[in-house]
C-alpha cells in the first residue's frame, strides 16, 4: 500500500495525544512502521496544536509538508480551517462541530469566523459530529476525543484491526468502558 | 523482543541506559526535557538529577568522566550557551569516563527564543558531533558516541533536533553493558592551567585529525548507492525529508559522525554521482565545508536557511513541485498560548500592567506570556536569568537620563531563580539597582511539564530534599522587605506592587501559589459562574485574559470545563456579578 497520514489537530489539552496513541498501537499491531510526530512546551497552553502520524511498508518523514495529509481529524472546527492546506484534494476530514475561542476572541479583539464547517464541507468529504454532545450523553466530555477516533476509523475504513482490544490496554482501565462505548458511538454517528 | 514506539527522546534514556552510564546531570528545556524526565526508571544502574542550570549540569557530568565513569548532559540548544564555559575547556581536558551532552535545536522556534544551529558548537569548541536521524538510531548511536567520546578523549556533542526529539518511530531494544570503571588515580590534564592549555590544544588538534580518519570508516556514516544520477550528502532529521522528497534511484550519503566531517569519504561519493546534493535544516554547516573542499554541489541557494524543512518544501524549492492544496477561503483568526484558566501569575501581570508607569523585564517560562494582550505586562524577554539584570540595565539607564516616573520590577519564576536569578539579585543589591526583583513562585517548573527545582522539595529520583527558602536567599543578601503575596488576591497583589514601588528599603516581592497542574497538590476546585442579571457587559472580566472567561449575547459567560475557580475576572467585575460556586 501506499503510505497514508493523518493530522490530528485542535487545541492543546483537547486529548490528541492520547487519541494518536490509540491509533498508532492499533497500527503498530497490524505490522505497519509507524511514526508520530507531535508538538511540546509552549504551544500546548491553550494554543494551537497538531499532531501527525504517518503509517505505511516504510515511514521516512515524521512530518508531512501542505497538500499531504489523508485525513484530518479536528477537534474544533477553526482548527480544520487552519489545517485544511494541509489536506489532500481528495482527502477527508472529521470534524468536531465545536467552538473554543482562542484568547484574543475571548478578550473580544478578535471574532470567531463564521461558516469554519460549510467551507470544509464545499471542498473536501467532510463527516461533521458533535463529538462533545456525543460524549455528554455517555457521562464524560472528555472522552469526546475516542468519539471522534471512532469516526476516523469508519471514515478510513480500518475495520481490520481490533480497537477494541486496542482501547482497553490503552486507555487506564478505570476509563475503559467508557472509552468503548465512546468508540462505538463515534463510529456509528458518521 | 518485539519494536516499541519510542519518541527521540525515550530513545536516548533508553541508549544510556544501555551505553552503562552511570552519572547524568540536565537542567530541562523544550525539546530536550523527556530525555531525563525517562532517566528514573534505571535509577537502580545510574544516578540522575535535574541541576539549577545548564551550566552546573554540564560541570557535574564532566566531573564524574573525569572520575572515571560514563555520564551525560542534555539542554535545550540556548542551554548550551550557559554551559559552554565548562564544554570548552573539557573539550581540551579530555575526558576518562565517556562524556556526552546533548543539544536539543528548535528549528521553526516551537519553543524557543531564537533558532541558533548548535552545530557550530562542536567545531568551535574542537570536539565530536554525532547526529541521529530517528529514535533507533537516536539509542544505538549513543552507545557509538560514548566509544568515540572515550577513544578520541574529548567530549561529545550529540545533537539533536525538535523532531528527532518528538517524532516517535520504532525501537528494538538492547542490553546494557556495564563498563569497568577504572581506579581513580589524579591526572594534571584536568587541571586548565594555561601551561597545561597551551598543550592540550596540540593534543585536540590531533585527536580530530585522528577522529576525521575514523569518520571515513566509521559505521555511522553510510552509502546508499540506488544510481549515479543525483547523490544526496544529509543527516539528522533531514535525511527523513530527503528520502521523501528525492525521485527513486537518488544516492544517499547518510552521515551520522558530522565533526568532523568524513571529508574523503564525502570526496568518493561525490564522484559516484553526477549532480551532488546537501541537503540539512538552518545553516550551510557542512555545505561550506564541503564547498571549501572544492566539492561542488547544490544546498542553500536553493533550500534556504530559515525553519524546519519537510519532504514537499523540499520538492517545491528543488524541483520546482508545487503542492496541491485548496483553499478553503475562510480566515482562521490566531491561537496563541496563553496562561491556563487558574494561573497564578495572571494576578501578578494583570496588577503591573495597570501601572503605565512600570517597565518590567521578563524572563523565560511560563510567565513570558505576561506580555500577550490584553496583559501586555512585560517590556522585554530575553534569557533564563535575565529578567533581573536586564531591569538593572534599564532601571541604570533610567536614572543616568533623567525618567525619574519609572518603576522598574524584574520578574523571574522560581526555577530561574535558581538557575541564574540569584546572580541578579546580588548585581541588584550590591550596584544599587533601582529594581523590585520579583520572583514568581508557582513551586515547579512550568512552561517544560513540571520538573522539580531546588524550591520543589523533590529530586528528579522522587527523594524528598530540603527546600531552598527564596525569601532566606534573598534576605541574606541583603533585601530587607521581602513582600511574600498571594497573587490570586488582587487587592494584597496591589498592595505589594504599590509597598515595594515606594519602599525606602531594599524590596522584593515573592508571588507564591502552586501551578493548578502539579498533580502532588491537591487543589480545592470551584467554579465560577457569572449572574446575567446583574452583568452590565462591560467586558472588564475579559482583562484578565483568561481562556475561561468571554463574552456572549453582550454578557459575560464562563466556559464551566475548564474555570477551575480562581475568582480574578469575580474580583474585577465591578457589578459583582460572578460568584464562585463551591464544589
Amino acid at each position: 500500500m501506499e503510505n497514508k497520514s493523518a493530522l490530528l489537530v485542535g487545541v492543546g489539552g483537547q486529548g490528541a495525544i492520547l487519541t494518536a496513541k490509540v491509533l498508532v498501537t492499533g497500527l503498530m499491531r497490524a505490522g505497519y512502521d509507524v511514526k508520530m510526530s507531535e508538538v511540546h512546551g509552549m504551544s500546548q497552553r491553550g494554543g494551537s496544536v497538531s499532531t501527525q502520524v504517518h503509517w505505511g511498508t516504510k515511514v521516512y518523514s515524521p512530518v508531512i509538508g501542505l497538500g499531504a495529509a489523508d485525513i484530518i481529524v479536528a477537534f474544533e472546527k477553526m482548527e480544520a480551517v487552519r489545517y485544511a492546506n494541509y489536506l489532500k484534494p481528495d482527502g477527508v476530514a472529521i470534524i468536531n462541530d465545536y467552538e473554543m475561542a482562542s484568547s484574543t476572541i475571548a478578550a473580544g479583539m478578535e471574532k470567531y469566523p463564521e461558516g469554519c464547517l460549510e467551507a470544509m464541507q464545499k471542498h473536501f468529504k467532510v463527516y461533521p459530529l458533535n463529538a462533545e454532545k456525543i460524549a455528554s450523553e455517555l457521562g464524560n466530555v472528555k472522552c469526546a476525543n475516542i468519539v471522534l477516533f471512532g469516526s476516523m476509523v469508519k471514515a478510513l475504513n480500518m475495520t481490520d484491526i481490533d480497537w477494541d482490544a486496542v482501547i482497553s490496554d490503552v486507555v487506564p482501565a478505570k476509563f475503559r468502558e467508557l472509552n468503548l462505548k465512546a468508540y462505538h458511538a463515534g463510529f456509528d454517528a458518521v | 523482543m518485539d519494536p516499541v514506539l519510542l519518541s527521540g527522546n525515550e530513545a536516548i534514556a533508553r541508549g544510556a541506559f544501555e551505553a552503562g552510564v552511570k552519572v547524568c546531570s540536565a537542567y530541562p528545556g523544550t525539546p530536550s526535557t523527556e530525555i531525563f524526565e525517562n532517566l528514573p526508571q534505571y535509577k537502580d544502574a545510574l544516578y540522575c538529577e535535574w541541576a539549577p542550570n545548564e551550566k552546573v549540569a554540564v560541570e557535574v557530568a564532566y566531573g564524574a568522566s573525569i572520575a572515571g565513569v560514563r555520564s551525560l548532559s542534555a539542554m535545550k540548544h540556548v542551554g548550551v550557551n550557559v554551559a559552554a564555559d565548562p564544554l570548552f575547556t573539557a573539550a581540551y581536558n579530555g575526558v576518562c569516563g565517556g562524556f556526552v551532552i546533548v543539544s536539543a535545536d528548535d528549528p521553526s522556534m516551537h519553543s524557543s527564543q531564537n533558532e541558533q544551529d548548535n552545530r557550530h558548537y562542536a567545531r568551535a569548541a574542537k570536539v565530536a558531533m554525532v547526529e541521529p536521524s530517528d529514535s533507533q538510531e537516536c539509542l544505538d548511536f549513543l552507545k557509538e558516541a560514548y566509544e568515540i567520546s572515550e577513544k578520541f578523549d574529548m567530549p561529545v556533542i550529540y545533537r539533536i533536533t525538535t523532531r528527532v526529539a518528538h517524532s516517535k518511530s520504532l525501537v528494538r531494544f538492547g542490553e546494557r553493558t556495564e563498563r569497568e570503571v577504572p581506579a581513580y588515580k589524579r591526572n594534571m590534564k584536568y587541571v586548565s592551567s594555561p601551561a597545561n592549555a597551551y598543550k592540550n590544544h596540540a593534543k585536540v588538534e590531533q585527536n580530530l585529525k585522528a577522529l576525521e580518519a575514523y569518520a571515513n570508516t566509521s559505521k555511522l556514516n553510510r552509502e546508499e548507492i540506488n544510481g549515479s544520477e543525483i547523490g544526496v550528502v544529509t543527516a539528522s532529521i533531514a535525511y527523513e525529508y530527503a528520502k521523501d522528497a528525492f525521485p527513486e534511484g537518488t544516492s544517499f550519503l547518510k552521515l551520522g559522525l558530522t565533526n568532523p566531517l568524513p571529508m574523503d569519504l564525502i570526496r568518493a561519493f561525490a564522484k559516484k554521482v553526477k549532480k551532488l546534493y546537501v541537503v540539512e535544516e538552518l545553516d550551510p554547516f557542512m555545505e561550506e565545508q564541503i564547498k571549501a573542499a572544492g566539492i561542488e554541489c547544490i544546498g542553500k541557494e536553493l533550500i534556504g536557511n530559515l525553519y524546519e524543512l519537510n519532504p514537499q518544501i523540499l520538492k517545491e524549492r528543488l524541483f520546482g513541485i508545487k503542492p496541491e492544496m485548496v483553499d478553503v477561503g475562510v480566515k482562521p483568526v490566531s491561537r496563541p498560548p496563553a496562561l491556563c484558566p487558574g494561573c497564578p501569575h495572571r494576578g501578578f501581570f494583570y496588577t503591573v500592567g495597570r501601572h503605565k508607569n512600570y517597565v518590567v523585564a521578563g524572563d523565560i517560562g511560563c510567565y513570558t506570556l505576561g506580555f500577550a494582550p490584553p496583559l501586555n505586562a512585560l517590556d522585554s524577554v530575553v534569557c533564563m536569568g535575565g529578567g533581573f539584570t536586564v531591569a538593572m540595565g534599564m532601571a541604570k539607564a533610567f536614572e543616568a537620563s533623567g525618567q525619574t516616573d519609572k518603576k522598574v520590577f524584574g520578574v523571574v519564576g522560581d526555577s530561574t531563580f535558581f538557575h541564574s536569578g540569584m546572580t541578579g539579585a546580588a548585581e541588584i543589591i550590591y550596584n544599587k539597582g533601582a529594581v523590585i526583583p520579583v520572583v514568581l513562585d508557582n513551586s515547579i517548573t512550568g512552561m517544560t511539564g513540571h520538573q522539580d527545582n531546588p524550591g520543589s522539595g523533590f529530586t528528579l529520583e522522587g527523594e524528598i530534599a530540603e527546600k531552598l527558602k527564596i525569601e532566606d536567599i534573598l534576605a541574606s543578601y541583603g533585601y530587607k522587605n521581602i513582600i511574600i503575596v498571594d497573587p490570586q488576591d488582587l487587592k494584597a497583589m496591589e498592595a505589594a506592587v504599590t509597598e515595594a514601588a515606594n519602599s525606602e528599603v531594599p524590596a522584593a516581592i515573592i508571588t507564591r501559589r502552586p501551578c493548578l497542574l502539579i498533580k502532588r497538590i491537591k487543589h480545592d476546585i470551584g467554579k465560577c459562574e457569572v449572574d446575567t442579571d446583574k452583568c452590565i457587559g462591560c467586558k472588564k472580566c475579559l482583562s484578565v485574559g483568561c481562556p475561561s472567561v468571554m463574552v456572549e449575547n453582550k454578557k459575560a459567560k464562563i466556559d464551566v470545563t475548564t474555570c477551575v475557580g480562581c475568582t480574578v475576572c469575580a474580583q474585577v467585575c465591578p457589578m459583582g456579578a460572578i460568584t464562585r460556586k463551591e464544589k
